[in-house]
């Protein structure tokens, strides 16, 4: 389909000043982008999970499959094995793949899997009205946490890095270009593409004043060195107040997954062929 | 009825499995429908694990506990089943490990003299058995040639020295049947699935689904298909629903635990109307239980899985015959009605070996879905009077292919409007009744024994085999669903007809066939239980339906 509507008529329920608009405003010009150098968006998927940054799937024109909290990965591995030819892309939340589905977002980093992987870190739970998540910063007053957390938060770069993600970038859902450039790379990239947003809650945790003055690109740094991209990764744990580096933190090509466990076709003649010789080796 | 029974005995580690799978492969030759049960405790080596090998003029689907021949690779082997034996029970036993009377076979000598690996010290006795049985050696270097692929010729040295050894003490008379070929529930599964137009199974191992997950595993570039082993099983189901998302037929396997775990992505499926085959095989439980023994406790489970109410497909098939037929039916259901299909089996079932009679079982072949004719913008939830929309896939040309866990409009986004809500429930539950009158047109109730007796033994699964055997001899009728959702209640109520007094048989604790059947007006006048973990013997099964009907 050409010159589609990429937005859907459907009510947009994301509170103003969101950090989730700028995410889809992001994805749809990008679309509109890979429409313009002919790649049919027949051909894209997104994936969601459940939560705030989910409903994107019901925002965007295109294929959606509108999974499970925490269970965007697999339902995207699943897709991506049936159907290499796809760009399947997931947006997951922090809640999402970091707390409910940690599992499968090691994995598919372990796997080399050729999916766009979105974190909408806002670094709480937005949709279940505020409470911690696994990268909120020590001491957050979450409803579940009214006294403060008293666990730090965990680093998912850093993670990703230890799992063998093949492309870990990091972006800000206020610095809009660099956003669009890393999404861009991402789906360019080969194999498991690892970027986290970080994203403003506008009503349950509103960080702009804290992350636009610590925020800076990353410049003359050597994306293919695993020893430089984790001195750099862990500048600033999500939890410290270093500044914090936005763009590319590491990048390497290695075979795809998919590409790795394709299998080749086969009809049903050859099938029921394979059929009745296997039948006969077991008589 | 002219039968053989051998009993293989030795520890974990000894191959006690591949043992019995010559003997048993010895009978087919010889012109015997054979069942082969394995039992085995959950661990790698040093326990005590034996296969019970059953050979009959007639289909056989469960083991006697005497048996005529008794193979023991160990001492313990003639300690632990003193009561297999008959006094006319022939014994062939390794002599250099074991003391008994019977037929020792020197194991240790024949390998030196062979100068043989250790490893085929088991084909010495099956030689051994061979001769003591009086099976042709014809017959053991073409069963040695068929299924011992490496070092045959070595393999059928060693067995013939022990055969030429022993004398014949027991003949096993030869039956002008042909031989037939002999597969596991598991890999009838495997098979039916495959025919059915599998293109990807998913399973994260556990007993007794893992055998299903080897198999095709072994297979997969012989059929051309996709064999994924993820994370954990909610990354199996929902892997599997993204897959049939995107347009490929897809399978998973497990058993009671994994399940608890598949139960989010099952009412994804559900609400979705994503297509997908589920085995789920049944062990001892509750929780980890007994992992290697048998039960049917997950019936009332399978039924209600999974939050909210959609169609499924439930389908217990009780031999290697019923599997692979019934397999390839639930592909086909599951992709026609998308919903969750389930082959409810059990480790009877999964790991017992069987005689399949192909005559006995009617092709199926891959049956398309409905498709998009393209004609309208896709709607993937398209309201039709069957409930069944039109199925379009990611990546065809100009279709917006919307799937969502949330209630959804017809064009699959998110909606909380109650009308569209209700509406589309009704539209999903439709399905039921095509899905009922679908399962109609096939054989939902299988009838075995006097068939129209007064007295009815009820079953269902793995236990259609013993009960079959037990009905025959006291001329009574068995009625054993096939398929327990949708409720096959019109077969079921025709089936039951002049039945007075209704017994059902399960091997659980609490009679879950029966509360279901009662649901539906059926009245179960007994209840026969069996949950030690072990399959049901025609032995004990008689003693207890005398003791009922007495």
């Amino acid at each position: 389909m050409t010159g589609r509507q990429l937005i859907t008529d459907t009510q947009n329920t994301w509170c103003p000043g969101c950090g989730n608009f700028s995410i889809e405003h992001t994805l749809k010009n990008i679309l509109s982008a890979m429409e313009q150098d002919g790649k049919s968006l027949d051909d894209v998927v997104l994936v969601t999970g459940i939560g705030c940054h989910a409903k994107i799937a019901d925002y965007l024109n295109i294929n959606t499959f509108y999974a499970l909290h925490g269970r965007t990965i697999p339902a995207a591995t699943g897709i991506k094995l049936a159907n290499p030819g796809l760009t399947v892309i997931c947006c997951s939340g922090d809640g999402d793949s970091y707390a409910e589905g940690l599992d499968h977002l090691i994995f598919a980093a372990k796997r080399n899997v050729d999916i766009t992987v979105i974190i909408h870190n806002n670094r709480v739970y937005g949709l279940t009205t505020g409470q911690y998540t696994p990268t909120s910063p020590l001491g957050f007053r979450g409803k579940s946490t009214p006294l403060g957390t008293v666990e730090y938060p965990f680093n998912p770069l850093e993670l990703m890095l230890a799992c063998g993600a093949t492309y870990i970038a990091r972006g800000y859902t206020k610095k809009m270009d660099l956003l669009r450039s890393l999404v861009l790379d991402g789906i360019a990239h080969k194999g498991f593409a690892f970027i986290d947003v970080l994203q403003i809650c506008a009503t349950f945790f509103p960080l702009a004043d804290y992350y636009t003055p610590r925020v800076y690109e990353l410049k003359d740094h050597d994306r293919t060195s695993f020893d430089a991209a984790c001195t750099k990764v862990r500048e600033w744990d999500y939890n410290n107040d270093s500044p914090i580096a936005l763009g590319t933190f590491y990048e390497k090509n290695l075979p795809a997954f998919d590409t790795r466990m394709a299998v080749r076709a086969m009809n049903e003649h050859d099938r029921s062929h394979a059929m009745q010789e296997l039948l006969l080796s077991r008589t | 009825m002219h039968e053989v029974s051998v009993l293989v005995g030795g520890k974990a580690g000894d191959g006690i499995n591949s043992a019995g799978a010559m003997v048993a492969q010895l009978l087919n030759h010889r012109g015997y429908y054979t069942y082969l049960y394995f039992d085995y405790p959950s661990l790698i080596r040093g326990g005590h694990n034996f296969a019970v090998i059953r050979g009959a003029e007639k289909p056989v689907a469960c083991c006697k506990k005497s048996v005529d021949f008794i193979l023991a690779l160990n001492q313990e082997t003639l300690e632990q089943h003193k009561k297999a034996f008959r006094p006319d029970t022939a014994v062939i036993f390794n002599k250099d490990l074991v003391k008994g009377t019977g037929q020792g076979v020197p194991v240790h000598e024949i390998l030196t003299a062979e100068h043989a690996p250790e490893i085929m010290g088991n084909s010495a006795l099956i030689g051994g058995f061979a001769k003591t049985a009086g099976i042709g050696w014809e017959t053991v270097e073409a069963v040695f040639k068929a299924h011992i692929p490496k070092g045959t010729d070595l393999n059928l040295r060693v067995a013939r020295r022990a055969y030429d050894q022993l004398s014949t003490v027991q003949p096993v008379a030869r039956r002008e049947s042909p031989a037939l070929p002999l597969l596991t529930g598991n890999e009838a599964i495997g098979l039916g699935m495959i025919n059915g137009g599998l293109d990807v199974y998913l399973s994260y191992p556990m007993t007794p689904s893992s055998s299903l997950l080897h198999f095709l595993a072994e297979q997969k570039e012989k059929f051309g298909i996709m064999v994924v082993h993820p994370e954990n099983e909610i990354a199996v189901i929902l892997m599997g629903l993204g897959a049939a998302y995107a347009g490929k037929r897809a399978a998973v396997g497990t058993s009671g635990g994994g399940f608890c775990l598949m139960t989010e992505g099952l009412s994804l499926a559900g609400m979705a109307e994503l297509p997908i085959v589920l085995l789920v095989s049944q062990r001892t439980g509750p929780s980890t239980g007994l992992p290697t023994f048998t039960g049917q406790t997950d019936l009332q489970f399978v039924l209600h899985a999974g939050q909210g109410e959609y169609p499924r497909l439930i389908i217990a098939p009780g031999n290697a015959e019923e599997a692979l037929y019934w397999s390839a039916v639930a592909m086909n259901i599951a992709w026609k009605f998308q919903i969750p299909a389930f082959i409810l089996a059990d480790k009877t079932v999964s790991e017992g070996t069987y005689s399949v009679e192909l005559s006995r079982v009617p092709e199926v072949r891959r049956q398309e879905p409905g498709m998009w004719d393209g004609s309208q913008p896709y709607r993937r939830y398209a309201d039709t009077p069957s409930g069944i929309s039109p199925l379009a896939f990611p990546g065809m040309k100009d279709a917006v292919v919307k799937v969502d866990s949330y209630a959804h409009d017809e064009a699959g986004i998110t909606t909380e409007d109650a009308d569209l809500v209700e509406r589309m429930t009704k539209k999903r539950l439709r399905k039921w009744e095509g899905l009922k009158a679908e399962m109609n047109q096939y054989p939902q109730v299988r009838l075995y024994g006097k068939q129209d007796a007064p007295v009815a033994l009820f079953c269902w699964g793995s236990t259609q085999g013993v009960c079959t055997e037990t009905a025959d001899q006291l001329g009574l009728r068995v009625v054993c669903p096939v398929i327990l959702s949708p409720f096959p209640a019109e077969q079921l109520k025709k089936a039951l007809a002049g039945v007075e007094h209704l017994i059902a048989v399960e091997e659980n604790a609490t009679g879950q066939l029966a509360t279901l059947a009662r649901l539906h007006g059926i009245e179960i006048h007994d209840k026969i239980l069996w949950f030690d973990g072990r399959p049901f013997m025609p032995e004990d099964l008689l003693e207890k339906v005398a003791a009922v009907l007495s």
